[in-house]
């Protein structure tokens, strides 16, 4: 069965021997990589990263794209630091409770757009993603919420260990998993694969597209809300300009882990391993000893690269557009 | 008699198109006239030549890269390195004139390393496949990067006194030389889209790339040269915005992607591609600019200038996919 895997997913297989050999070189060269203390940071730095381009996914494979996931996360992290600050006796489970939550109205915001008034995805997360920046200034007034107005249980829980590695890490593998088992045995997560590979087909199947990728935008809403709060409770800090530019490395780890821009083809295991991949290098060029400016550069080669390598394996027809528009006739 | 001949001629479509194209850039009119008189009414200082002209200045630059935009999202394809190529060509300037370059070089300099970067694009789109919009995420970090690995966190401001011209010179009166460049750039640009062979292709070639393609239009071979142009645009826009800063940072023009792109939507471009025009862009252009200069009269800080060109962006595709549901729409 693993072999018949491997064989059907063949950018899925030369990805994780690149990963293998990626890692086995660095630590072959530079073995303070595997100090666990870096490790541990590398593998929660992945997480967030992993978790934000499982939710990502949902929506590319319903043919759609969303580009306000980092200010959906930025924006979530502020209110949750800000209930946080002023409620510092409330414990961390109306924390959870708000991010998700709050994550997945901005998400359905997005959903509602593309699904009742049907814009382009691209366009509504755009917009949205100036939307949710704006107003995390508003509210914030432009301040930072530092660790020091933070209570211990909102900035230890992401910092809890469990069998070696810390909850954070946990939280990314948890969401893989259940990502993984509900696009493979619920009838939601299969109709979505339906609904992105052949929306027509979808539709005369008894599939409504629209809301689907109303639930997709939820789904990736609430991931980046959770997100949100994992990433200032992580770093200690929230401010305006939280993972600014972050969707785009999302995007990115989509791409390279062979999850379709034109809907349909893609999966949680290849999703994993470019976020993996850009994860590691990310961690590793610190360690490499290349200067920062330079970081940013290879980062760059890396995608360019990858998606163009990849892009070969997923040729459909010569009329794309930008994103293959959903043609839903009756 | 020959009347009603003539009209059922007449394909039915494309003239309810036009209605909504014409009725969509009134609107636009009509909203850049309020906003003046909006602003004006607001603001005591803003009907002065001067207040206006420097008004101005917070759009140009970024309305000159919408131009050729327009042009690529008209095509179906979209670019989403601009800002990074301007970047680009910034620190090639930069670095050019701290070798002593005269200031004709930088110009050249500029725009030919642009047309570099739009190839790369045009190249990475059209020979290797790449869907434009992954292609453009991935050039959009590499081109910012190899500016942080050639400047790092320094400034490169050692540009002679003539080049400022570009950025601050005034051709006639309060009239700068930004305005007057973005002006005939926008004529070219509409005679070069709405009256010539090439424009109509452009169309074609969005409104349905597999029909255009077996009619003989070399459509990979266009959008390359699309690219290539955005690319160069983005070069000259970076001259006059290197110019008016007179100082490069690797992290210049971060974020004019989106600006840009709200611009071309806002104006009017279908982001499916085949639909738009260069007057909706220039009107959407000045709109932007009028209401974000307003705003910043009235002191509301950038980032809050973001909701509104967000809002903006979203309501305004709304109305329009509003508009086009009743006829147009069910074609497609």
């Amino acid at each position: 069965m693993l072999k018949s895997f491997f064989l059907r997913a063949p950018a899925v297989t030369g990805l994780s021997l690149l990963i293998i050999a990626l890692l086995l070189s660095v630590s072959i060269a530079f073995p303070p990589f595997l100090d666990p203390v870096n490790l541990k940071s590398a593998f929660d730095d992945t997480a967030l990263l992993m978790m934000m381009a499982v939710g990502e996914m949902f929506v590319l494979l319903t043919r759609s794209v969303d580009l306000s996931v980092a200010a959906n996360a930025a924006l979530t992290g502020m209110v949750v630091a800000l209930f946080n600050a002023k409620h510092p006796g409330a414990g961390i489970l109306p924390v959870l409770l708000i991010s998700l939550v709050m994550g997945s109205a901005l998400g359905a915001v997005n959903g509602l757009l593309v699904w009742k008034l049907r814009i382009p995805s691209i366009v509504v997360t755009l917009g949205t993603l100036s939307v949710f920046r704006g107003l995390v200034y508003i509210i914030s007034g432009g301040a930072w919420v530092n660790s020091g107005q933070m209570s211990h249980a909102f900035l230890n829980l992401v910092r809890l260990p469990l069998l070696g590695i810390n909850l954070l890490s946990w939280a990314g593998v948890l969401i893989a998993i259940l990502a993984f088992l509900f696009l493979r045995y619920s009838l939601t997560g299969r109709n979505l694969y339906a609904a992105g590979n052949n929306p027509e087909a979808a539709a005369y199947a008894g599939i409504d597209v629209g809301r689907l990728q109303c639930v997709a935008f939820m789904l990736s809403g609430a991931i980046a809300g959770l997100s949100g709060y994992f990433w200032v409770a992580r770093f200690g800090v929230a401010y305006t300009d939280v993972a600014s530019g972050f969707e785009l490395q999302v995007i990115a780890a989509c791409v390279i882990g062979g999850v379709s821009i034109s809907g349909g083809a893609g999966g949680v295991v290849g999703v994993i391993l470019g976020a993996l991949f850009l994860g590691i290098i990310k961690n590793a060029l610190p360690v490499v000893g290349i200067s920062p400016f330079f970081q940013l550069l290879i980062s760059g080669l890396v995608i360019t690269v990858a998606v163009a390598l990849n892009s070969g394996t997923q040729r459909k027809t010569h009329g794309r557009h930008i994103l293959e528009s959903k043609k839903v006739t009756p | 008699m020959s009347k009603a001949l003539s009209s059922s001629y007449t394909p039915g479509p494309p003239i309810a198109w036009k209605k909504i194209l014409l009725k969509w850039e009134t609107l636009l009119g009509l909203a850049v006239i309020a906003d003046f008189g909006l602003n004006t009414y607001l603001s005591p200082y803003f009907l002065n030549p001067w207040t206006l002209s420097d008004a101005s200045f917070n759009f140009t630059e970024q309305a000159i890269v919408a131009l050729p935009m327009a042009l690529l999202i008209i095509a179906g394809e979209i670019d989403i390195s601009v800002g990074s190529t301007i970047a680009l060509c910034s620190v090639a300037m930069g670095l050019a004139a701290k070798a002593g370059f005269a200031t004709p070089w930088l110009v050249g300099l500029g725009i030919f390393t642009g047309f570099l970067a739009g190839c790369f694009n045009g190249f990475l789109v059209t020979r290797l496949r790449v869907p434009s919009i992954v292609a453009t995420i991935g050039t959009l970090t590499l081109f910012r990067g190899i500016a942080y690995a050639l400047v790092g966190n320094g400034v490169l401001k050692s540009y002679q006194p003539d080049f400022a011209y570009f950025g601050q010179g005034y051709v006639i009166g309060p009239v700068s030389f930004e305005v007057t460049l973005f002006a005939l750039l926008a004529l070219a640009f509409a005679v070069a889209l709405h009256k010539s062979v090439i424009g109509r292709r452009i169309f074609a070639i969005g409104a349905n790339p597999v029909a255009s393609r077996l009619s003989g239009i070399p459509v990979e071979r266009y959008k390359f040269w699309i690219f290539a142009l955005l690319g160069a645009t983005a070069g000259l826009a970076s001259i006059l915005l290197t110019s008016r800063l007179g100082s490069t940072r690797p992290s210049i023009a971060t974020g004019w992607e989106l600006s840009i792109i709200t611009m071309v939507i806002l104006g009017g471009v279908s982001i499916n591609g085949g639909q738009g025009s260069i007057l909706g862009v220039v009107l959407a252009a000045l709109f932007i600019g009028l209401v974000t200069f307003g705003l910043s009269l009235l002191n509301f800080p950038g980032i809050v200038l973001g909701i509104v060109t967000g809002t903006l962006l979203i309501g305004v595709v709304a109305i329009s996919s509003a508009l086009g549901q009743s006829g147009r729409r069910r074609r497609s």
